[in-house]
């Protein structure tokens, strides 16, 4: 089982990735709560992009509509919980069966009807729009005075109700960003990954060679948005607010996939180096915007475009894979990538 | 012999342009058949209602004795016909290794299987040294391998060969040729090929169908359909007949 896992990865890089989990694990017992709290952010942004990245980096197929899964995960565990006292870790379920089905719709109308490219897009963000006009009128769910739930007791932590201090929080994103991790490097090893990355290079020569490019289209879609709902599930118990007007907002779902493409496009690794890099120097930036006094409204989106336009300039391919390179982790094949350039 | 392959009657429009009117032919099982004729005579639109691309305005195409006009190129492919594109698709930013494995996966029952398929196909069209390169970096002979490696991985019945010796060298496209001839002749692999190369065709077909214009003009030996005026009528004018 672990062989299997472990299968096509160096013993560098599985040490490396050793070294970095022992000291994901430990950094708590460290740092204060704030930087923990950067920390969930960093790591939220991480597991959200990655399940971005099954759609976009491996099928090829873009979302800009990702928010519509996170909130409706959030929304659906958290109605599950204020109003029933159903465990987020029943209410989970739900929440992944709702995001699962709004993908299943979204992707059924597209690739039916052979919606794609920046039409599939447009399509994405309708959606989430739809959402965010419907829930702001859903009075049971607050509407858009906003949902609300009950603020957490820091004396003890509940892991049950996924009520507690920041660090539980902190275990809980590390454990969904590791679990998120390992599932897409299991996928992209198996039929089902190769059959993604055919579809997303060429889906006449993928149909061709006998890939049902509906199906595997649609089980993108499905699986990147029923993990993204847990992302959402995350977020609500975590910030235990939540308004339609953000969490549907299309600024959110661009949010959500700048990780991925400062880090790498189509990696593993690509989302969570992008998601420590953006909101480290984000934060970073802020710091140093307060203690000079500088309150200027808007400076991270600055900086998030400055980023965004450095990466695109100088590094096309994101961060990740360069850096592989440099940490001596590239594969054969990113060398002869390098070497047929 | 049976036909593996019937082709009855089809017709294709594209609005008012008839790309192929009313063609019948077909080929038989373990034979190797050229469909010749002069540029935009029909022949890849013929292909492609074959491989599922497009579904016929009317006629039948029968594999294997079913029905299989009308459907999907994937479920054709699974029915054991395997095809290469004319204008190469090769999945660039894959490796050769990976490219083969997506086909092979078509009749493997995992992974590692398919892996073991690619690697032997790959063997067979010599393109071992670069297994682990991109495709992207190949040059356009070795992405026409490329295209042959991938619909044979797919273990195909029949082989539908959409002009795969072009800009090939002369010796290259002799290589190529004696692959086919001893897939044809080992494996029996049915083999049905539109080619410009008439090198290639007149060694390789056992039997040869002229298109014009979308319409069958001449069909028998490759002998026989250079001698026919039909023939040389389209390809060179009236003039030399």
């Amino acid at each position: 089982m672990i062989a299997r896992l472990t299968e096509g990865v160096s013993q560098r890089g599985l040490m490396l990735l050793a070294a970095l989990l022992a000291a994901l694990l430990a950094l708590p017992l460290a740092v204060n709560d704030y930087l923990i709290t950067v920390l969930i952010l960093i790591l939220y942004f991480a597991y959200v992009g990655q399940a971005w990245n099954i759609m976009m980096g491996f099928a090829g197929q873009l979302s800009l509509g990702h928010a519509l899964y996170v909130g409706l995960g959030a929304y659906a565990a958290a109605a599950l919980y204020v109003h029933f006292g159903v465990s987020p870790w029943i209410g989970l379920w739900l929440s992944m069966a709702v995001a699962a089905v709004a993908g299943a719709v979204i992707g059924f109308l597209a690739f039916r009807f052979g919606v794609g490219g920046v039409y599939f897009a447009i399509l994405t963000i309708a959606f989430a729009e739809f959402a965010r006009i419907g829930f702001d009128h859903w009075s049971w769910l607050g509407g858009s005075a906003g949902f609300f739930l009950p603020v957490a007791n820091y004396a003890k932590n509940d892991i049950v109700s996924l009520r507690g201090s920041p660090t539980m929080f902190y275990y809980v994103v590390l454990g969904m960003t590791v679990a998120g991790f390992i599932l897409c490097h299991v996928l992209m090893r198996s039929r089902i990954g190769y059959y993604w990355l055919a579809i997303r290079e060429s889906p006449e020569a993928a149909q061709a060679l006998g890939i049902d490019i509906f199906r595997y289209k649609m089980l993108a879609v499905v699986i990147s948005a029923a993990m993204t709902s847990l992302g959402g599930v995350l977020f609500a118990f975590h910030y235990n607010n939540l308004f339609p007007e953000q969490i549907f907002h299309i600024s959110r779902s661009i949010e959500l996939i700048l990780g991925p493409i400062i880090g790498g496009i189509g990696t593993l690794v690509g989302p969570i180096v992008g998601a420590f890099l953006l909101t480290a120097l984000a934060e970073t930036l802020g710091e140093i915007m307060l203690l000079a006094g500088i309150d200027v409204p808007g400076i991270k989106q600055v900086f998030y475009g400055v980023c965004l336009l450095i990466v695109v300039v100088f590094l096309p391919d994101g961060v990740w894979p360069p850096l592989s390179r440099r940490l001596g982790l590239d594969d054969a094949k990113a060398k002869r990538r390098e070497g047929s350039k | 012999m049976t036909a593996l392959l019937e082709i009855d009657r089809i017709s294709k429009s594209f609005r008012g342009l008839r790309a192929v009117q009313e063609v019948s032919f077909q080929v038989p099982e373990g034979q190797v058949v050229g469909l010749i004729g002069p540029n935009g005579a029909g022949k890849t639109t013929c292909f492609n209602v074959i491989a599922g691309v497009y579904h016929p305005d009317g006629g039948e195409v029968r594999f294997a004795g079913r029905r299989i006009d009308g459907w999907r190129s994937d479920q054709v492919c699974r029915a054991g016909i395997g095809r290469t594109f004319q204008l190469v698709k090769p999945f660039a930013g894959l490796t050769v290794m990976e490219n083969v494995m997506v086909g092979a996966l078509n009749c493997s029952a995992g992974v590692r299987q398919a892996r073991r398929k690619a690697e032997s196909v790959i063997e067979q069209l010599g393109l071992a040294d670069r297994a682990l390169q991109m495709a992207s970096s190949l040059t356009l002979p070795d992405r026409k391998r490329l295209e042959v490696a991938r619909a044979l991985a797919t273990d195909p019945r029949l082989l539908l060969l959409d002009e795969v010796m072009a800009g090939l060298r002369p010796t290259e496209t002799d290589q190529m040729v004696a692959l086919f001839r001893e897939l044809n002749s080992k494996l029996g692999l049915t083999i049905l090929l539109i080619e410009h190369v008439m090198r290639a065709v007149m060694a390789l077909s056992a039997r040869v169908v002229v298109l014009h214009h979308g319409q069958v003009i001449s069909a028998g030996t490759p002998e026989a359909v250079t001698r026919d005026p039909a023939v040389l009528e389209c390809y060179l004018g009236a003039e030399a007949v």
